[in-house]
């Protein structure tokens, strides 16, 4: 029989309540639990929000989640073939899902605006 | 529908789209210049795309260590780009580039030293000598990216807008005054004014399964120049990096990291016989490690065609041959990694298989970045032409460095002249990003995988009439399925809504790779056609490709410079 993985995950954003999604994904040895993310995104739900950039190499650094508990890069934890609860990091702004706004507070938009290159104005 | 929802505008003389390596010397340069820039990226300034993946080389005739010249390096260049290259552009990198590297060296990015304090140059596949400035241990992409970022932070004209993801160039009278797109983090919509728009994201190796860049490099450049008028060239040429790993399964390392392995220790490349196998492909692979990537990228393929591939469908490795502390004293905590992966050199062979990893096609420019559009620039992998129908190993972050600073320069004295600041957003510029629909229940992310597979069976390394004609095929199928418009609506991190605007880019890109192989009934470098096996004088030219409503259109150009290539 083939082994699988659930994983648990906390799910929504500021403007709903949270909820969480359990996914059943299947396991291979040496899997991250990136690959586990991907592959729900790509064959089970696609609206399950986790950021990345580079896939495997851990240089992005952006996929920095919560696994059972303890602060992890979601692409070097390692899938394992039981129940795995994965939550947002909670020292961060919540945007979405696995989501937490991780950039520089100078290098968001908010920013740009507060230093008086543009505006926000009511679109039609 | 649209609802009403705040729209954020933006005003910059110049815009640089992309904070790779090509896009953060763009912006310097321009800031430096005196323009007000904005450098925006889809992810993390600076951590986003292929520069922070690069392992290792930068090609470079510095002559630190052996005598060099740049007339040498053009040399290869033009060799390995199978007399394709715009030599005027290949020669703009091999002549510059040594300014860019000791810019970076003043910079501290910390290339690699001789005992006599020289830096040190690695010999690379398809260079005629030493010519690859590094840094150890396969940190030349992170010590790149991080060194970049450090001095954009110091530029006071450049303000970074990280996770702002841009959909659209914006022109006006047939001139480039902007760009829209939406913020990530709540799903706003942008536009963005500017005197001067530059294009630096990169290449598109995301349309492949497998492939050694990030996850964000979708052709976003090449699609944006369609969309805007622009043309592209070469779009046929996708280099397949030979040997990226395949297996055991390894986690936290690229996976194009056993080029810098073979670098310093050779290695041995087996077939299932655990034969060397190189050289029965016309190679003279001896000892070192010297065949370029389009020939390597074939005779492993072929090995595995012919049923002699490794179990997983590639080709062994093997560093057995090599003493436990040479390679300890080669890559020191990389063989920690290693070890963590249940990994041993000294006992076991691992197996590699080519990867997609760089676009030798992409935007058509000048010499001074100019694309056809009056406005917009393009610089680094986005751009097609310098690497013709092969690239050089170590060329890509030279051209980043030369193309950015060039672009930079030239887009900072285009926004000074400019006075199309007060230009007009043109109507429904942002309905698509302000867009709400009923979610249609599609899995955009399960199409672009669908697509990804297409793209490695049919449009890999080895072509056919059939095989790209089915892929065609499968283009406007999802094309179909794409429809008119994004799902839901914009909201916090919505990537359910990014992956439709991905595959929105990526199948214009992905049309305009395929038309452009299909026209091209010959061999050459990285495009390898079944059914015409042979390397075809009358197709020394460039294909070009240009949007003509929603219909890609195709032209042919003469390969431009073509007596310097004798020359050299």
């Amino acid at each position: 029989m083939r082994e699988t993985a659930t994983l648990i995950v906390r799910r929504g954003h500021a403007d709903e309540e949270s909820r969480t999604s359990t996914y059943e994904v299947p396991y291979t040895p040496g899997q991250s639990v990136l690959d586990g993310l991907r592959f729900v995104r790509t064959n089970l739900d696609s609206t399950l929000s986790v950021r990345h950039s580079c896939i495997n190499a851990n240089t992005c650094k952006e996929c920095m989640i919560i696994v059972d508990g303890k602060v992890d890069y979601a692409c070097t934890a390692r899938l394992e073939p039981r129940e795995m609860v994965l939550e947002p990091l909670s020292n961060k702004a919540h945007l979405r899902d696995l989501v937490t706004e991780i950039a520089p507070p100078d290098e968001r938009l908010e920013h740009a605006l507060k230093s008086g290159l543009g505006k926000a104005v009511a679109g039609a | 529908m649209a609802v009403a929802i705040d729209v954020v505008q933006l005003e910059t003389d110049v815009l640089v789209i992309g904070s790779g390596a090509a896009g953060m010397m763009a912006a310097l340069e321009a800031g430096k210049e005196g323009a007000g820039v904005i450098l925006a990226d889809r992810s993390l300034i600076g951590r986003s795309g292929a520069t922070i993946m690069a392992q290792m080389t930068v090609a470079v005739a510095l002559g630190s260590q052996t005598p060099d010249g740049c007339e040498h390096h053009l040399a290869d260049t033009l060799a390995a780009g199978r007399e394709l290259c715009d030599a005027s552009l290949a020669q703009l990198v091999c002549e510059e580039g040594p300014r860019d590297i000791l810019q970076l060296d003043e910079w501290k990015v910390g290339w690699a030293r001789n005992d006599d304090g020289s830096i040190r140059q690695a010999l690379a596949p398809g260079h005629d000598r030493p010519r690859c400035v590094y840094v150890d241990f396969l940190s030349t992409g992170p010590a790149v990216a991080k060194t970049l970022r450090g001095r954009v932070l110091r530029q006071k004209e450049v303000t970074r807008i990280g996770d702002l993801y841009i959909t659209d160039i914006l022109v006006t009278g047939g001139v480039a005054t902007g760009a829209t797109g939406f913020s990530l983090a709540d799903g706003r919509p942008v536009v963005l004014k500017a005197k001067a728009v530059v294009i630096a994201t990169g290449g598109l190796t995301r349309l492949y399964q497998r492939n050694s860049a990030s996850a964000n490099m979708s052709g976003d450049g090449y699609a944006l120049a369609l969309r805007a008028g622009a043309e592209l060239t070469d779009m046929e040429f996708v280099q397949f990096f030979p040997i990226g790993h395949l297996a055991p399964r390894l986690v936290g390392m690229d996976p194009i990291m056993w080029d810098p392995f073979r670098y310093k220790l050779g290695g041995r490349l087996l077939n299932a016989e655990m034969r060397e196998f190189v050289n029965d492909y016309g190679n003279e692979e001896a000892g070192t490690y010297n065949v370029t990537r389009d020939r390597a990228t074939f005779a492993i393929l072929s090995e595995v065609k012919a049923g002699r591939g490794s179990p997983a469908g590639g080709a062994f490795l093997s560093f057995q041959h090599i003493p436990a502390e040479t390679l300890r004293a080669s890559f020191g905590p990389v063989i920690d990694r290693l070890a963590a992966n249940g990994i041993d050199l000294t006992q076991m062979p691992i197996e590699v298989a080519p990867i997609a990893h760089y676009h030798m096609g992409g935007v058509k420019v000048d010499a001074q970045m100019r694309t056809s559009v009056p406005g917009l620039f393009s610089c680094g992998e986005a751009n097609g032409g310098a690497n013709g129908a092969n690239r050089l190993s170590g060329n890509a972050i030279t051209e980043a460095f030369v193309f950015g600073r060039i672009a930079g320069r030239t887009a900072s004295l285009h926004a000074r002249s400019a006075g199309n600041a007060d230009a007009p957003v043109p109507a429904g510029a942002l309905d698509l990003v302000s867009a709400v629909t009923p979610d249609g229940g599609e899995i955009h992310a399960g199409l672009i995988a669908d697509l990804q597979q297409t793209m490695a069976v049919n449009v890999g390394p080895f072509r056919t009439e059939e095989g790209l004609r089915q892929a065609l095929a499968a283009i406007a199928d999802l094309k179909t399925r794409l429809g008119a418009l994004p799902p839901g609506a914009p909201g916090p991190y919505n990537m359910a809504r990014l992956d439709w605007f991905d595959l929105r880019t990526m199948l214009l890109v992905a049309e305009a790779v395929t038309r452009s192989a299909l026209l091209r009934k010959e061999s050459r470098g990285a495009h390898q056609r079944d059914d015409f096996p042979a390397m075809d004088p009358a197709f020394v030219l460039h294909h070009t490709v240009k949007l003509a409503g929603d219909d890609i259109v195709l032209g042919r150009a003469p390969v431009e410079g073509r007596t310097l290539c004798e020359v050299a």
